[in-house]
């Protein structure tokens, strides 16, 4: 299976990338490239398996905990906002999103 | 003070019956440092900050002493620049992270910073951990001391590198598929990833949150012991941290096992060699230095068995399936809002984002978030993230089947000793092959070791790698230390630095 041109293009949509043309047909290349080692993967017989998401879970119960409904953290906006790359009185700021 | 490639264990030893103050070792780590910035090891580097904290450190030591045991209290360290830090900048390698400044401390650097340990800076490593020859850092690449026209290997490369050149006595690495091993590998240094799960992850800059682990890369078993029982440990913040009491690795790295005698100290220890981890393929010179290794534990009472892992091979396209996924997702959270790059000039939000991250991510990066959003993307996620969880299950079970005969499983960390600077980019598919010894325990989850075996071509040296079964770092160490306690491979240093 090889991806198209057209696939490349609704990826980097997906992937928030702006990638130009001569871009695309780089990573075209290097992910048809790619998914040539994949294949043998797909062919292997999976039946009945189980997906192994997390790999504790392959020994052990793994379960989300819960916490304490404590307050635990102090906001310091000053201190979290000092690598933003824009802000304003405290709020980040962003092109106009609603009309 | 004479002498310099003081680890870990040393540097203690040295404070603690007072023939080196902290202030005195830091200085002399940092003017080494200084004196070889040509390696690329460190992306940030701060004396003034590494001697007040060294300084401190002498104050607690002569105000409170330390308990019981050997201390980390004013060694000196340095962090990977994947774990976020108060008093330092943070950039994962990235030009996207450029200027970037945590508003607190990775549980990691916290734990060894209240353990006494003293920062001099952060080191360079691939971007965002991708990588294995830290060519992808978006700063510089990072020289191997052996032969600087060689890579340290990656993403832990600055961490190697500071290591191998006597830059530091221990630092932290990450290892998401091989990131702390081959490095220590590449460079004639002991790393040791653990369980996933044994270190907190909090404040690591997430690349595949279901593989990373963090771990310590050092001169020893003995130095990277005393470093894991620091950074280790249960952590709330931390989702998928493993709830474990504290453990002693140094403790267990000393225990002797039952029946052990002084020749023989491993004696009884079951050492399984998977075939697949022999392969034809597999270069001359780190066979012959993997086989003499082997041979010296056979010496100290191992016996060698032959196991397999059937899937060995497929290790490579399940995690190039399963990192870039986590990756694409964890990734997500770079749209220059809160932090990180924001392009010049830019029209709407999803220009905005869009450009911010094409100019903020290399091309390494790119291409594994295009795979990783491909592969979970409407009607393909079954074909791949599901098959390669599936296969990820059958790549664990077939551990568990080998550790039935063998306490732990022993190969090469990688296929060939390190390579030359711009050899391996052409084809980045090229370089995923490589991966080949380490991916397999990354994706079971399970505990890896790189232990200096020797050298080959070119005087390079070789790491044997020891995997163990879930939460058997202290077996791991006890082999490793029972080894350098019989070899000098990791005591050597490369001659133009000494």
């Amino acid at each position: 299976m090889l991806l198209t041109p057209e696939d490349v293009g609704r990826i980097a949509h997906l992937a928030r990338l702006k990638l130009d043309e001569p871009q695309q047909a780089a990573m075209l290349q290097q992910l048809n490239g790619f998914f040539s080692i994949v294949e043998q993967m797909r062919a292997v017989d999976t039946r009945g398996i189980e997906p192994l998401y997390t790999p504790l879970s392959a020994v052990q119960a793994v379960e989300l905990r819960l916490r304490e409904d404590t307050v635990s953290e102090t906001v310091d906006r000053e201190r979290n906002q000092r690598s933003a790359p824009a802000v304003y009185e405290g709020l980040f700021l962003v092109p106009k999103v609603i009309e | 003070m004479s002498g310099s490639f003081i680890g870990v264990a040393q540097a203690a030893r040295l404070l603690e019956q007072r023939q080196a103050s902290s202030v005195e070792l830091t200085a002399e780590f940092v003017r080494r440092a200084q004196a070889n910035t040509k390696l690329g090891a460190f992306l940030h580097l701060d004396a003034d900050l590494a001697l007040s904290h060294a300084q401190a450190a002498d104050s607690r030591r002569s105000a409170a002493g330390t308990g019981p045991g050997p201390s980390l209290l004013g060694v000196p360290i340095a962090h990977k620049d994947i774990f976020v830090t108060e008093d330092a900048p943070t950039t994962a390698g990235s030009k996207m992270l450029q200027g970037y400044r945590s508003p607190f401390d990775a549980t990691v650097v916290a734990r060894l910073k209240s353990a006494g340990a003293v920062s001099l800076g952060k080191l360079n490593c691939d971007e965002f951990a991708m990588g294995s020859a830290n060519e992808n850092s978006a700063y510089f690449p990072a020289h191997n001391p052996w032969d600087v026209s060689r890579v340290p290997g990656g993403s832990s490369g600055g961490s190697a590198v500071a290591v191998a050149a006597g830059l530091v006595s221990g630092c932290t690495g990450t290892d998401t598929g091989g990131s702390i091993r081959q490095p220590a590998s590449f460079t004639g240094i002991t790393g040791i990833k653990p369980t996933y799960g044994v270190c907190s992850r909090y404040g690591m800059i997430a690349f595949a949150s279901s593989l990373d682990q963090a771990g310590p890369m050092a001169r020893s078993a003995e130095d990277c012991a005393l470093m894991l029982s620091a950074m280790a440990g249960f952590d709330e913040r931390d989702s998928t941290s493993a709830q474990r009491p504290a453990v002693d690795y140094h403790a267990q790295m000393l225990a002797l096992r039952e029946g052990a005698t002084a020749a023989q100290p491993l004696r009884g220890l079951r050492v399984g060699l998977p075939r697949e981890f022999f392969p034809a393929a597999l270069a001359a010179d780190v066979n012959r230095a993997v086989h003499s290794a082997l041979a010296e534990l056979e010496r100290l009472g191992a016996a060698l068995v032959e196991v397999s892992l059937p899937r060995t091979e497929l290790s490579i396209p399940v995690y190039y399936i399963i990192a870039p996924a986590e990756a694409s997702s964890n990734l997500s959270r770079f749209d220059g809002v809160k932090f990180g790059h924001r392009a010049k000039q830019y029209g709407d939000l999803l220009d905005m984002y869009k450009k911010a991250r094409a100019e903020g991510f290399g091309a390494e990066v790119q291409r594994r978030i295009m795979i990783g959003a491909y592969v979970l993307s409407h009607g393909y996620y079954d074909a791949y993230y599901l098959q390669a969880q599936k296969l990820r299950r059958m790549i664990a079970d077939d551990f568990q089947q080998c550790f039935s005969r063998c306490d732990v499983i022993a190969g090469p960390v990688a296929p060939t000793v390190a390579w030359c600077l711009d050899q391996g980019s052409e084809d980045p598919v090229q370089a995923y092959l490589a991966d080949i010894f380490t991916l397999p325990a990354s994706l079971a989850g399970l505990p890896g070791m790189s232990v200096p075996a020797g050298f080959g071509e070119g005087g390079m040296p070789v790491g044997l790698q020891l995997i163990g079964n879930y939460f058997a770092e202290g077996t791991l160490l006890h082999t490793a230390h029972a080894l350098q306690q019989a070899t000098d491979f990791h005591a050597q240093t490369p001659e133009s630095l000494q």
